[in-house]
């Protein structure tokens, strides 16, 4: 059985950490699963989580009108979902459901947004990772933005 | 130069050269006067020759113009070059019936085979270009057969410059002006003293053969030297220079060179200087069918990098851009061209700075380029 | 004069095509076609993953098509086209039995033969797949001398990928396989996002590793990126690329990238070789 803390170590996003922060983080953590095709969070409802995929796969979705809902992005083991606990309003962007059994770490958000207030370097250790995800992302999503293969169409 | 004693051959002996090369069925091809240029035609004999002529170049500048004396190769190079021969401008490839699949019947491929030439005039810049476009279609594993046929037919008469245009920079590329090996045949050609004859080296066993069957005897040593004295002449009188010293890694650290910005005003995009250039051998192959679709013919053709299309993939050209298009010619001409095909593509004959029609010079542009660089060097 | 039932490449010239015909066909996507090409005459085509023949209907203009059968077998040419102009179009509309024109085969082939030992991650963007499809069959050949065999493979949307049958089989013979499109629906089941993002979730072994890309050029860069942040470094991971070509056999000058013929030095690259060549803008 491995810790939360063992478990945070080998996502990428926590590489490097301070042991001593390591443990802070993991504090705010719980084990959870999600079953296939169980909704995970709803876009709008209040974001005070975030989840490190351990097993599985979840899909964040948009839900357009007449379109129905559709997928812009799948996470994966080792990879984290969510930051918008992190900025006001503090609000999911998307909605997420699990694409087939899931495990995850949950963070608590609250929990950890107040040891960020007390300890600034905790803070700034996370908001430096984090900063990266989204970067990755942003990158990721101006490619998924450029449609490289280019639209089929009958020449 | 062979230090053999060349043979004197009196101008009015000349003809007998066309007679023996007549006699072994080549069909010449040399310079003759066309439509106010020098360019490349069948000749019959000396009388087709450009007697008396002598052309004026500059950047963006051709004229021909009378000599005060009636030499038949007192001027330089013109808008042709032996690469019609090598490489036609416009050849059949294949033809053939489409049947009633959409494939092929009755394919007749159009015969590889070329006519004995014999090319007279040929001078060292250009023997330098044909061996350049030797390397690049047949050095590969799919020999072109027309470059073939041609090269294993040809009979070459070189004429030793004895004079250079301003345009001229062979000096510079290592190309000449003094051709040295190559020909069958090489002439100087010397008018002094009222008198008018021709010096000639043979350069292989077919050319001595020729050379043979020729009157004149043994040159006398103060006709040597006339003869050395007036292929000097030709280096003195060099018009340009383009330094070639680490020119490929110049060109190669050269690719965002503000200077493509400013040669990019200028140049039309035009093409001139590829048609023109002795050793440009970019083509295009085209499929054309009959209104009724059943008759099939492909044909290569002269193409330019120049063209938009050129670079068309699918979604647009690479190279849209005029900047893009001039550097791409330049950087294959100087340096490209050298991790291709083992050699620069550039002989210096100053074609592509004579027919310009903006006079874009390509030595004033490399020293452009070098000079950014170093200012660049000295910077940093 | 040489009427069509006599064998023709081999005399006349490199120019000249051969006809084959047009035994299958099968529409991978709204505008992508899977074709089946025997010889009239003559023994089939020997070829190697990676290389491609010079194809056209006839009369309606040559293009280079990378050659997307098994290399291990005697079986038909297979040619997937993506109709994008006059003469995709017109090779896509062929009907089964009527001819196609083909030259070839040219080009510098996948190295898959010196891969043994190692594990092979084969990433495809797009129509991409189709020039590494003769590579995976190679490699799922001889996969008792190799190690991981990995497919990463993205593409537009669930309906413009090609081979979907295929995948299965491949995984079923222990490849691992990867699939993502840049938008789904929820009845999607793979990954979504970019093809780059498949790299780290594969958890490469940085000593072992080497790759074979092919696709958009935008995706081969970005993907090369996460290759190198996985530690697989520019040596090991090879490209192939696609430029204007118009012979074939290095004569006709429009492949020119920098200082390579694509037709005759590629169309497959090692990344670091080709790399500086394609960060020059409208080389």
């Amino acid at each position: 059985m491995q810790s939360i803390e063992e478990l945070m170590a080998l996502a990428p996003t926590f590489q490097g950490l301070a042991p001593e922060h390591l443990r802070l983080i993991a504090g705010c953590g719980r084990n959870e699963r999600f079953g296939t095709g169980e909704r995970m969070f709803r876009e709008g409802e209040p974001a005070e989580r975030f989840f490190l995929v351990r097993e599985g796969a979840v899909a964040l979705e948009v839900q357009a009108p007449a379109r129905g809902a559709l997928v812009i992005e799948t996470l994966h083991p080792r990879e984290i979902v969510g930051w918008s606990w992190l900025f006001e309003p503090h609000r999911w962007q998307f909605d997420a459901r699990a694409i087939e059994p899931t495990r995850v770490i949950t963070f608590d958000g609250v929990c950890l947004r107040g040891k960020c207030e007390a300890d600034h370097e905790l803070g700034y250790q996370l908001m430096r990772r984090f900063a990266g995800a989204i970067s990755e992302r942003l990158q990721a999503t101006r490619l998924q933005l450029l449609d490289v293969y280019g639209h089929a169409r009958l020449v | 130069m062979s230090t053999l004693v060349s043979q004197r051959i009196e101008r009015g002996d000349l003809d007998e050269l066309f007679a023996a090369l007549g006699r072994r069925g080549y069909t010449v091809v040399g310079p003759t006067l066309q439509g106010q240029a020098l360019v490349y035609g069948e000749l019959g004999s000396s009388a087709d020759l450009p007697a008396g002529w002598t052309d004026e170049q500059e950047a963006g500048h051709y004229r021909v113009r009378r000599r005060e004396d009636d030499a038949l190769f007192g001027y330089n190079v013109g808008p042709h070059s032996w690469k019609r021969y090598q490489l036609p401008p416009e050849r059949r490839l294949w033809r053939a019936r489409r049947d009633e699949h959409g494939g092929l019947t009755d394919i007749e491929q159009d015969g590889a085979a070329q006519p004995r030439y014999a090319f007279v005039g040929v001078r060292s810049c250009e023997l330098q270009a044909m061996g350049i476009l030797d390397r690049v279609l047949l050095g590969g594993s799919h020999p072109d057969p027309v470059e073939q046929s041609v090269r294993e037919g040809v009979f070459i008469v070189a004429v030793q410059c004895t004079q250079a245009a301003k345009t001229c920079f062979c000096t510079s590329m290592g190309t000449g002006p003094t051709a040295e090996s190559g020909f069958d045949i090489a002439l100087t050609e010397v008018l002094e003293d009222g008198q008018h004859y021709f010096l000639a080296d043979a350069g292989s066993d077919s050319g001595s053969r020729l050379l043979a069957e020729m009157p004149g005897g043994q040159a006398k040593a103060a006709e040597q030297e006339a003869a050395r004295a007036a292929r000097s002449r030709a280096a003195e009188q060099m018009g340009r220079e383009l330094d070639v010293t680490d020119i490929r890694d110049l060109l190669y650290r050269s690719y965002e060179s503000p200077r493509w910005d400013e040669v990019a005003e200028r140049c039309l995009s035009c093409g001139n200087c590829t048609m023109v250039c002795p050793t440009c051998f970019c083509t295009t192959v085209e499929d054309t069918t009959d209104l009724a679709g059943t008759e099939v013919e492909r044909v290569q053709r002269w193409d330019s990098c120049f063209t938009v299309d050129y670079s068309h993939i699918h979604g647009g050209a690479v190279r849209g851009s005029t900047r893009s298009r001039y550097r791409q010619w330049m950087t294959h001409k100087l340096a490209t061209w050298i991790d291709q095909f083992g050699s620069s593509g550039c002989v210096g004959c100053g074609r592509c700075i004579t027919w310009c029609p903006v006079g874009i010079d390509i030595t004033e542009e490399a020293r452009a380029i070098r000079e950014e660089d170093e200012q660049r060097d000295a910077i940093d | 004069m040489h009427a069509s039932s006599e064998p023709i490449a081999a005399e006349l010239g490199p120019m000249v095509p051969s006809p084959y015909t047009v035994t299958a066909r099968r529409q991978d996507t709204l505008d992508t076609w899977t074709l089946e090409l025997e010889p009239c005459t003559g023994p089939p085509m020997r070829f190697d993953p990676g290389q491609f023949t010079m194809l056209s209907a006839l009369g309606s203009g040559e293009v280079p098509i990378s050659i997307s059968g098994d290399p291990g077998h005697d079986g038909p040419l297979v040619h997937t086209v993506r109709a994008v102009g006059m003469a995709t179009r017109a090779i896509c509309e062929t009907p089964v039995g009527n001819r196609l024109m083909v030259r070839g085969p040219f080009g510098r082939p996948w190295p898959t033969a010196e891969l043994q030992g190692l594990d092979v991650v084969v990433i495809a963007g797009g129509i991409g797949l189709a020039p590494l499809r003769p590579a995976v069959l190679d490699l799922l050949g001889r996969r008792q001398s190799m190690g991981r065999l990995i497919l990463l493979y993205g593409g537009r949307d669930p309906e413009q990928l090609l081979y979907t049958d295929e995948l299965e089989r491949w995984a079923d013979l222990g490849m691992e396989v990867s699939v993502t499109v840049d938008s789904a629906g929820p009845e999607w089941l793979g990954h979504v996002g970019v093809v780059p993002r498949l790299v780290g979730r594969a958890q490469l072994d940085p000593a072992r590793a080497v790759a074979l890309l092919c696709g958009p050029e935008v995706m081969i860069r970005f993907t090369a990126a996460a290759l190198a942040r996985a530690g697989v470094p520019g040596e090991r991971v090879y490209i192939s690329m696609e430029r204007n070509m118009q012979c074939g056999i290095g004569h006709c000058g429009h492949c020119q990238l920098g200082p390579t013929l694509i037709c005759r030095d590629g169309p497959t690259y090692r990344w670091s070789e080709v790399e500086p060549w394609l960060a020059i803008r409208e080389l």
